[in-house]
Formats: C-alpha cells, structure tokens, sequence
C-alpha cells in the first residue's frame, strides 16, 4: 500500500509539472505570436480609421467602418488607378508561373530520371546558383535587356522562368521526383510510352502537389518582387502594383493620407494571404522539402 | 545509346539559361568592372582603376561596415528565434498549426512593399510603437532619425521574418530519435542539457545550412533599407547593394558599379568558404559526411 501511495504522489507530481511547463511554452508561443500578427492586425483596422485616428490609438479596431480610404486610394494620385497597377503586376505573374511550370518540370525530370554526360557538373552548377548572389550579375543582365532594346516591358521580368532559371523550383522538383518509384516509368516504357509520355502520363499526376506549391511561390514572389521592377520598368503605364504602392509613398509631399497608402497596402498584401491560407499545407511542404528560403 | 542525349534534351532550356543569363552576366560583370562603361561611351580599358577608388571612396566603406553590421545583427537574431520558437513547437501540443501558420505569415509577406510602407509608419515618431513604447511610461525613441534607431528597423524588419528558417528547423527537430531523449532522461539529464547535448549536436546540418543561406541573403539586403529608412542618418542603413543600385542605375556608372558588385561578391564567397572550412569543427553528419 505505501509504495502505490507514493508512487501516485511521485506521477502526480510530474503530471504537475508537464502541465507547468506546457502552459509555458502556450505563454512563450502566444507572447510572440501577438508581437509578429499585430502589426497586420493594426494595419487591418487602420485602413478604415480616418488619418486623425491612425497617429492617436493604439488599438487595431476602427470607430467606424469607412471604406472611403479604399475608394480614394485606389484612384491615386496618378491618371491611372490601381485597377491598371494590379492588371500590370498579373501580365509579369501568370507567365512567369506558367513558363516557370514548363520548364522547370522538363529539367527536373532530365536531372532526375536520366544519365548524361556530364551531370555531374550540370548538377553542381545548379546548386552552385541556389546560392550565387544575384548581386553580381544584375549590372550585365540590364546591359544585355537594353542591347536586345527590351527596356521597360516586362519582358526582363518573364524571361528567367523560360529557361528554368530559379533553381529553387528545378531543385524542389527533382527532390520530389526522386521520391517516386522509376517502377511504373519502365512498365509504361514497355508499353510502348516515350520518354515524353512517361512524364505526362505517369510523373505528372503524382508531381501534382509539388507543382502547387511551385505555383504558390512564384506567384508569392513575383506579385512581392519591388527590385526587379524598379530597374526595368520605367513609365508609369506599365507599373506593377509593388512600384505603384512605393510611388504612393514617396509622392506624399504634404498631408500624407497614411490611411489610404495603409489600405493600398493591405489590398497588395491580400491575394498572397488568401493563397496561403487556402494551401497552407503545400507552402510548408514547399519550405521543408528543399530548405530553400520562404 | 540515344537515352544519353534525351536527359541533355530535357534540361537544354536550363543549360540556355545557364550560360546566357548567369555564367555569361557573371564573367561579364568582371570584364565591366576593368571599365569606364556609361551606356553611352564605348567603354574603355581602365585597369585596376575601379578598384583602387572603391578602396579610398569612404562611402563606400562605410556601405561595407552597414552591410555587416546589419548580418552581424540580423543572422543570429533570426536563427536564434527560429530555433527556440521550433523547439517549443516540436513539443506535441494542441493547436500547433495555428502557431506555425501565425509565425510564417511574416516570412510570406516580408518582401512585399506594403510591409515596407507599414514598417514605415509603425515607427515613425508618432507611430504605433513609439505609442505602445509610451503606454509603458517610457520615453519614445528616435527610431528613423538615429543612426542606431534606423539600424535596429531594418534589422527587427528582417529578425520578424524568421517563419522559414523556423519551418526548416522543425522539420530537422522532427527527425531527432525520441529514444535518445528518454535515455538521456533516463540518465537523469535535464531539458536543458539534452537540448544542447543532443538536440543541438544533431541539428548542426540544418543549422549550418540556414547560417550559409541567411548570410548570404543579408549581404545583399536591399528591399527594406531602400523602402523603410532609406540611406539613413548617417548613411547608417545605407547597404552595399543600394550603392551598387545607385551607382549602376542612377548615376549609370556600370564600371564602378560592377567592381563595387564584385568586391561584395568576393566578401560573401570568402565568408562562406571561410564557413565551409569550419565545419567539421562543428557539424555532425550522422552519416558520417556524404
């Protein structure tokens, strides 16, 4: 009898203690999750508050929900309204997306399913530029877009993703492709597929999630990309919606209307939240199957 | 015999693209470099000439001692966060997926300009930090208008993206044997030494990958300097890529510009070699290093 008795109080003890220190690690995990969202949550709020009520409260909810930031902002300062800038910004995304799809599916599938002379260094060079910085050969990119006269159009922007040049998606495919087993590649061989058959018919349906999560980044980062757009595209027409919001704030000589540049900035934060949370899963696979940047 | 050369087919668009918009722009850059080249001039040969007035141009220097402080600043920060915050979600507890999604919101929309445009304003002299900061009875800080103050917005703006280095973490916390820690607590080890006796020791890897890509990313900073404090007091938070971006696309000066690319080129290479040289110092492969 003792001993169960004490063995009960020792198994209490430690239930007690699990329990401590689970509600502190909630504690932590609350603490910082208030810090990181807050910031959305108050810029949420502030796009309805008027200027006056942005620079004096603290908290995120507005007096009242007055949409006249979204409608005087979305018509700028600008002869164009951001109708144009967001129409802009989908003419770079969707073909970079669909030619990034292509391309790097096809040479994915040369790295993972084939031998060839060679390989070897082709694959280290494509890990090589996983992390060669960018840095350098920007300066001779922008030489070569002027000398072929493609300066301002978007061009520039797209034509990386013909030639699978973000090796983050060609290495995230090949990781993927790996791990289908090359069985069902040889049955459908024998049974008369080609090589270009076998990736349609039997690669294809399994890549699938690997192939959202590709679409999901790119457009992520294309509809974020501010540096690209800044060196290549020059008249106003043609500003994606990233070059637009940034003219929006240096144009704010005088009364800066905050509460109208804060709602432009929500609305260009909008269409990657809304992916994201309505694919969240292929986002983490995403990050996780290639340790590459989010 | 012929299956040697369809693998070649299928990654032909990348070998394209391989030579003509990376390996071609990369040398040429270093050609440029030994130039006067203006876009309008024909460029002529000038040496070494480049090279020599980046080293006496204090600016700069001064863009290189930012640049590093700001890694030196932002790269622990962040991987420290990431690390402790996928330690506590490795924990199994109830609604862990809220959290994880919570925390990689502001990796996915950090390089957006709108956040940028919100950083701004949130520590503007009268913003919402300085306001919060005053609820608590302290003074406000000089955020934008102190050397220090700018330095610390762009770094927090960067520490606050720490959600994919973190998802990375986890996924590596994940694949630690639970055995190793019920034998260690076995052996009457704490949390603290198993987490640093094993959980650490294993993660190495992980760690010594999110070092070299964290470090290579801050030394090419250039979205949240430019947008959120521009040069800054000082030229405090004045980067080295924005003076590469000023040199090359507003004063057109691809030569001088494409030496300063070159000369941060050659720091972020020696950094990681220097790097990859101390790894086996420090990094466990479990399977013995392939």
């Amino acid at each position: 009898m003792e001993r169960i008795k004490s063995f009960s109080e020792v198994e209490k003890r430690r239930r007690r203690r699990q329990a401590a220190s689970a509600a502190a690690r909630y504690a932590v995990l609350v603490v910082v999750a208030v810090v990181m969202i807050y910031p959305i949550i108050w810029l949420v709020g502030a796009t309805f508050k008027t200027n006056n009520e942005i620079f004096t409260t603290v908290s995120f909810i507005p007096k009242r929900i007055d949409f006249t930031p979204y409608i005087e902002g979305w018509k700028t300062r600008t002869m164009y309204t951001f109708t144009t800038f967001f129409l802009n910004t989908f003419q770079i995304v969707i073909p970079k997306i669909v030619f990034c799809l292509v391309s790097s599916t096809l040479v994915a599938y040369g790295f993972a399913r084939f031998e060839f002379p060679m390989k070897k260094i082709c694959f280290a060079l494509l890990m090589a530029t996983m992390f060669l910085p960018a840095v350098v050969t920007r300066i001779p990119l922008y030489i070569l877009w002027k000398q072929f006269g493609l300066l301002d159009t978007y061009v520039p922007l797209i034509a990386p993703t013909v030639f699978a040049n973000e090796p983050f998606f060609v290495f995230m495919l090949i990781q993927f492709m790996r791990s289908i087993p090359t069985a069902l590649d040889e049955a459908a061989t024998i049974d008369g597929c080609n090589s270009f058959q076998v990736l349609t018919k039997i690669l294809l349906p399994a890549l699938k999630p690997a192939l959202i999560s590709c679409t999901i980044f790119q457009f992520v980062w294309s509809f974020n990309d501010f540096l690209g757009p800044l060196i290549y595209v020059t008249s106003l027409e043609k500003y994606p919606v990233s070059l637009a919001l940034k003219m929006s704030i240096d144009q704010s000589s005088g009364i800066v209307e905050w509460n109208q540049i804060l709602a432009m900035s929500f609305l260009a934060l909008l269409p990657a939240l809304i992916l994201f949370f309505s694919a969240q899963k292929y986002f983490v696979e995403g990050v996780t199957s290639t340790g590459v940047k989010g | 015999m012929k299956r040697k050369y369809i693998g070649l087919a299928y990654i032909l668009p990348w070998l394209i693209g391989m030579v003509f918009l990376t390996l071609y722009p990369f040398a040429n850059a270093l050609v440029i470099s030994f130039t006067d080249y203006n876009l309008v001039r024909t460029p002529g040969f000038v040496g070494l000439a480049n090279y020599t007035k980046l080293f006496q141009d204090e600016t700069f220097i001064n863009t290189i001692v930012a640049t590093l402080k700001y890694t030196v600043f932002t790269v622990p920060l962040q991987l420290a966060f990431a690390l402790f915050i996928a330690y506590i979600l490795n924990f199994k507890l109830k609604g862990i997926n809220f959290f994880r999604t919570a925390y990689y919101v502001p990796s996915l929309l950090g390089g957006n300009v709108a956040v940028a445009v919100l950083w701004r304003f949130l520590f503007q002299q009268d913003g919402l930090i300085n306001r919060i900061i005053g609820l608590a009875g302290m003074e406000p800080v000089s955020w934008l208008s102190t050397p220090g103050g700018a330095m610390s917005v762009i770094v927090i703006l960067k520490v606050w993206q720490f959600g994919s280095a973190m998802l990375i973490f986890l996924a590596a916390l994940k694949d630690v044997p639970q055995e190793l820690y019920e034998a260690a607590s076995v052996d009457g080890a704490t949390r603290f030494h198993s987490f640093f006796r094993i959980t650490m020791p294993l993660i190495t890897p992980t760690i010594f990958f999110n070092l070299v890509m964290q470090l290579v990313n801050a030394f090419q900073e250039f979205n949240g300097p430019y947008l959120v404090t521009g040069k800054g007091p000082l030229n405090a938070t004045y980067l080295t890529s924005m003076y590469i971006y000023d040199n090359a696309f507003k004063y057109f000066d691809m030569g001088y510009a494409s030496a300063a690319s070159w000369v941060l080129f050659t720091i972020i290479v020696l950094v990681t070699l220097i790097l990859f040289a101390t790894q086996d110092k420090w990094v466990y492969y479990s399977d013995g290093g392939k």
